[in-house]
């Protein structure tokens, strides 16, 4: 078999110095009956053509989004990925890796991860950032967990505008803890006031989360909720599922946020219908020790050259165990890499420029769409994502335009099933992707499938 | 002969400074569109400072990234035996097929009749996992190994809230690796320690001393931490069950017995299982890992949200709790479905290796570790007899009086090109060296590896400890000031630092 | 007033109604380079035997447990800057934290320097 090296001759001589009969030996101390003597019933080994066939049957029942018009966010993005980023994260040296537990010989990684964390600070205009988590809505369950370590405090307000997803993952992380999570239900057509959001921070608060830009798309100054926070001393928390939008709207370091975490795909990573994605983590000077997750950070080595290394790794689970700051061990590694060079390629100008370009997208599909009949862009305020009101359910709408082959959107009820008032709203993204046939496709399928 | 570059390379081995120690402004490694100058619709919030990042063309890019690669060591290099890690070959076939249209583009919130292709393979995946496992249920989502442990433990904390027993205490053995307490505290637990006997398995006596009405249950490694497989695992199971108990076992090891045991016949209630150790997904210098979790009748009610399930011709993903009958999910775990890029890895790597593959692989794994372990038994100190699974593991007794510390010595096999092994877990043995070569491993290349120990361990004995204290003297950087590290730390570039 | 030793390798030393408590230089030695000391919040009770500290090296973090019932009036801030002097003067200049005590017979049953001489080299 292709992938075993092992011959005949080499297990005689092997079992030979070991001073066994068989390999059946080595296993003496299963239990009677557990060893199996036969393969369990699956099929045998294949040839690469074969699995290689198989494996693209599956593919072959599958519309990708890359070849149809596609406009779907909801927490993942479509964006152009250069061919530099495959081609480097492919390199054996980066992608049969380990941990950089021997820095010695993990410079590699340990360097890109020390500009992947300086990128993620920049980008969210905060202090320092953590070397990934596995995705936003994990980032944001250890963010509220931080919170309440760091202030000693046991609530957490979650505003309406955080996406589902988050808000579950948030309320599965704290169920058993004596964290009390107070998610609240949001509304496209609604936002809640920075009084409403005050009025329930008290002295038990340890955060509040925001997600900026929100799940409907909207955009909104958080300055003020933060100064409102730190008064009483909560913390803000600023989550975000488009890391794009950073590169055209002010960071949320900018509004005084605390943590400030979230979904990095858009960054250098495919669809991957859904994972593995990677979560960006970033934080103010003075909570850096409550940080989860690995860091990286510089020194010298004993020839006095510059190097970097994993750091304060007391906090981690392998060393603090039950008093740990998280559970978390491996975490994003190639996913952070595809992030870090993809961001290199982008720069300054790029990055400014690839935000720029979705929302001028956006904002001509956001024009296009309000000009159908029985549809309405209900969002002031976006960058590549916005909410559309319909004169029909969502779902129903969507299915029709899968028949003309376009991925129309997010039907909010596919996020919130319990709700119905929200049937009729879908959730459209627009990216450097789409192009204006795209967009003139989508509003015409639209159009007569509302008609 | 030794002299200093004016550049500070030697050779191939080249110095590379940071991406924002080399950007210049009006470089770029991209060519997008000219924007229009559409007024926006922002909010007012349009950025008004700069970013702070460096602009490179592509070709500065590619060098900097390859120079990078230039300095990491990976399976691909080399023999890479890290105990506990299972540094399998990581099969390049995965690798194209993940990649596929109809694959990589898939997004995760698509309608499921233009998926249905995708829910196919997660079934599929799952089915080998059941099967191997000899498990009735399994859960996909967990992005990794310690997110499997806490999937595993909530389900069981639910399955207890669910009999309205207030059980919080979790057993765990002393060896046990540090995401197990750290899971068990964050599902409320309070975790017990069990001690280990001479022969590095779990004291029988003293965890049937622990047990009582209180228990939620046990974690158990098996094959454990010591590379050997727990002789008493089904009295253990037996004894957990009648106490009104779980047991979980942690899967990291499984390499070791893929296809020729099933975890189900040892009589656990959960298992996850690392599909970036046993099912070859690559390490990627620290992830993305993949952690499914097999359950039992008993906790499949309480498997987390979402799970594919067969809906008539076709596969459905059940995405709310209230959605299906009997079940009560404990919650969701990650955004989105799962890890699906490890999932075709996985499948790809089980279907190549077909069922009698996979048994070829645990045995030749546990062969190459007990052939390690009988070369270098009399020299090296074996921290308990017998054979061992797919691991084998030394204490520093052989190093007493050398002045030579395991990680002196690890650092010293860097030297010799090789990775080091597995140092300091279990943290029940003093100085653990724990070596797991893995089934891709040739002969020849265990022998190499086991001569270079064998001559350090002769170089330690003569008393060169000198030598071992400054390894490793031939890597692109040496030995690193940790302290100052985390006394100061930098964890970022800065532009006043420059 | 003479210092007083615990099996947990901490001493301290009671003046005027306020015991300043440290780690001894046994338990600096073992550590290693220490790197960073999490201190407890001044007005905090603390009860014998249970979690007053923090301290980390670079591969541990070791409790530190209070020696006796009281209260923190008192922590050595030095220790943010400097964690180093944990090293360089454990049984003096790096001092943690300093408390008052509930119930200072409690001091009767820890050990006393010689004492504590004897128990480190019986370990």
């Amino acid at each position: 078999m292709r992938y075993l090296p092992l011959t005949r001759a080499d297990r005689a001589a092997m079992l030979d110095t070991i001073g066994a009969s068989s390999v059946d030996e080595l296993y003496c101390d299963v239990p009677d009956g557990a060893l199996l003597d036969a393969p369990v019933d699956l099929p045998s080994h294949l040839g690469e053509m074969q699995v290689e066939r198989d494996m693209m049957a599956l593919a072959a029942k599958n519309m990708g989004a890359s070849s149809v018009p596609s406009f779907l966010g909801a927490g993942a993005y479509r964006h152009h990925v250069p061919a530099t980023v495959d081609y480097v994260i492919q390199r054996g040296e980066f992608l049969t890796a380990y941990t950089p537990y021997q820095p010695e010989i993990a410079q590699g990684t340990l360097q890109y991860l020390f500009e992947f964390q300086t990128q993620v600070a920049s980008i969210t205009g905060m202090d320092v950032a953590n070397a990934s988590m596995w995705d936003g809505a994990t980032s944001c369950a250890e963010a509220v967990l931080m919170a309440c370590r760091a202030t000693r405090r046991k609530k957490a307000v979650l505003s309406g505008g955080l996406h589902p997803h988050y808000r579950e993952v948030t309320e599965t992380y704290c169920q058993y803890s004596d964290t009390e999570v107070a998610g609240r239900d949001g509304h496209p057509e609604h936002q809640a006031t920075v009084e409403e959001l005050n009025d329930l921070i008290d002295d038990q608060t340890a955060c509040v989360v925001v997600q900026y830009p929100d799940v409907f798309g909207r955009l909104q100054d958080h300055t003020q909720l933060a100064e409102l926070c730190h008064a009483k001393g909560a913390l803000l928390v600023v989550v975000f599922t488009e890391a794009v939008a950073f590169g055209a709207v002010k960071s949320p370091g900018s509004f005084g946020a605390d943590i400030v975490c979230g979904e990095g795909q858009s960054i250098g990573n495919a669809l991957n219908y859904g994972g593995p994605y990677v979560g960006l983590f970033a934080t103010t000077q003075k909570l850096v020790r409550q940080m989860p997750g690995r860091l990286c950070g510089e020194t010298v080595d004993q020839d006095g050259k510059r190097g970097f290394v994993l750091t304060l790794s007391t906090r981690e689970q392998h060393i603090r165990r039950e008093k740990a700051t998280s559970n978390i061990c491996t975490n994003s590694g190639l996913c952070s890499l595809a992030f870090t060079v993809h961001m290199s390629l982008l720069g300054e100008d790029g990055y400014r420029r690839l935000a720029t370009l979705n929302h001028e997208n956006a904002c001509k599909a956001a024009d296009a769409i309000d000009a159908v009949d029985g549809a309405s862009v209900v969002n002031d305020s976006f960058f590549n994502e916005f909410t559309v009101k319909l004169s029909k359910p969502a779902a129903e709408v969507v299915e029709a335009l899968v028949a003309k082959g376009i991925l129309a959107g997010v039907p909010l009820s596919r996020l919130y099933p319990n709700r119905s008032d929200l049937d009729n709203y879908l959730l459209v993204a627009v990216t450097e992707t789409n192009t204006d046939e795209d967009i003139a496709a989508l509003a015409s399928a639209l159009k007569e499938a509302l008609a | 002969m030794n002299f200093t570059t004016h550049t500070g390379n030697r050779g191939l081995v080249l110095e590379e400074q940071l991406i924002f120690e080399q950007g210049q402004p009006g470089r770029t490694g991209v060519d997008l569109p000219e924007p229009k100058g559409t007024k926006s619709r922002l909010g007012g919030l349009d950025r008004d400072s700069d970013v702070g990042l460096p602009g490179l063309s592509e070709p500065q890019v590619v060098r900097h990234f390859t120079r990078l690669s230039q300095k990491n060591y990976g399976i691909d290099a080399g023999f890479f035996p890290l105990g506990s890690c299972t540094m399998k070959h990581n099969p390049r076939l995965n690798e194209k097929v993940a990649r596929l249209p109809g694959l990589a583009d898939l997004h995760p919130m698509q309608p499921e009749s233009t998926v249905q292709g995708a829910l196919e393979l997660i079934d599929q995946c799952a089915h080998w996992l059941l099967v191997l496992t000899g498990m009735p249920a399994v859960s996909m989502s967990p992005a990794a190994g310690a997110q499997g442990e806490l999937c595993g433990m909530m389900a069981i904390r639910a399955a207890l809230d669910a009999r309205g027993e207030n059980r919080r205490r979790v057993l765990v053995p002393e060896s046990a690796h540090g995401t197990n307490p750290a899971t068990a505290a964050a599902c409320g637990f309070t975790v017990d320690s069990i001690p280990a006997t001479e022969d590095g398995r779990v004291d029988l006596a003293a965890f049937e001393a622990k047990l009582g009405d209180d228990v939620a249950g046990i974690m158990l490694t098996n094959p454990n931490t010591c590379g050997l497989f727990e002789r008493d695992v089904r009295k253990i199971a037996d004894l957990v069950h009648e106490a009104g108990g779980y047991f979980y076992c942690d899967g990291a090891n499984f390499n070791a017995i893929v296809g020729r045991v099933r975890p189900a016949d040892l009589g656990i209630d959960a298992m996850h299982i690392n599909l970036h150790k046993t099912f070859s997904t690559p390490h990627g210098g620290g992830g993305p890992g993949s952690g499914p979790v097999v359950f039992s009748e008993a906790l499949a009610p309480f498997a987390p949200i979402p799970y594919v399930v067969k809906k008539g011709d076709g596969f459905h993903l059940v995405e709310t709790a209230d959605e299906e009958d009997g079940m009560q999910p404990f919650g969701r775990l990650k955004g989105f479905h799962g890890q699906m890029g490890m999932f075709i890895r996985a499948l790809t790597y089980m279907k190549s290796h077909g069922a009698d593959g996979l048994r070829q692989a645990s045995g030749d794994a546990v062969l190459n570790a007990n052939y390690l372990l009988a070369r270098l038994k009399d020299k090296l100190s074996v921290a308990f007899p017998g054979y061992c699974m797919h691991e084998a593991l030394f204490d520093d007794g052989f190093l007493k009086d050398t002045g030579v510390s395991t990680l002196d010595l690890a650092k010293a096999i860097i030297d010799e090109g090789f990775h080091p092994m597995t140092m300091y877990f279990p943290l029940v043995v003093h100085g653990a060296l724990l070596i797991e070569p893995t089934e891709t491993e040739t002969k020849e290349s265990i022998d190499q590896f086991c001569d270079a120990i064998l001559s350090l361990v002769a170089k330690a004995e003569s008393g060169d400890a000198e030598f071992f204290k400054n390894a490793p003297y031939l890597t692109p950087r040496r030995r690193l000031d940790e302290t100052a590290a985390a006394r100061k730390p930098v964890l970022r570039w800065k532009p006043e630092t420059a | 007033m003479t210092k007083k030793f615990s099996q947990e390798h901490e001493w301290i030393e009671l003046e005027d109604g306020v015991a300043t408590v440290g780690i001894t230089d046994y338990a600096q030695q073992s550590l290693g380079d220490i790197v960073y000391v999490e201190l407890p919040e001044v007005g905090k009770k603390l009860t014998k035997d249970g979690d007053a500290a923090v301290v980390e090296s670079v591969k541990a973090a070791s409790d530190v447990y209070a020696p006796l019932d009281g209260e923190i009036v008192e922590v050595n801030e030095e220790l943010d800057d400097n964690p180093a002097l944990v090293n360089e003067a454990p049984e003096s200049d790096g001092w943690f934290f300093r408390m008052t005590l509930t119930d200072e017979s409690q001091l009767d049953e820890l050990m006393d320097e010689a004492a504590y001489k004897d128990f480190v080299e019986g370990l």
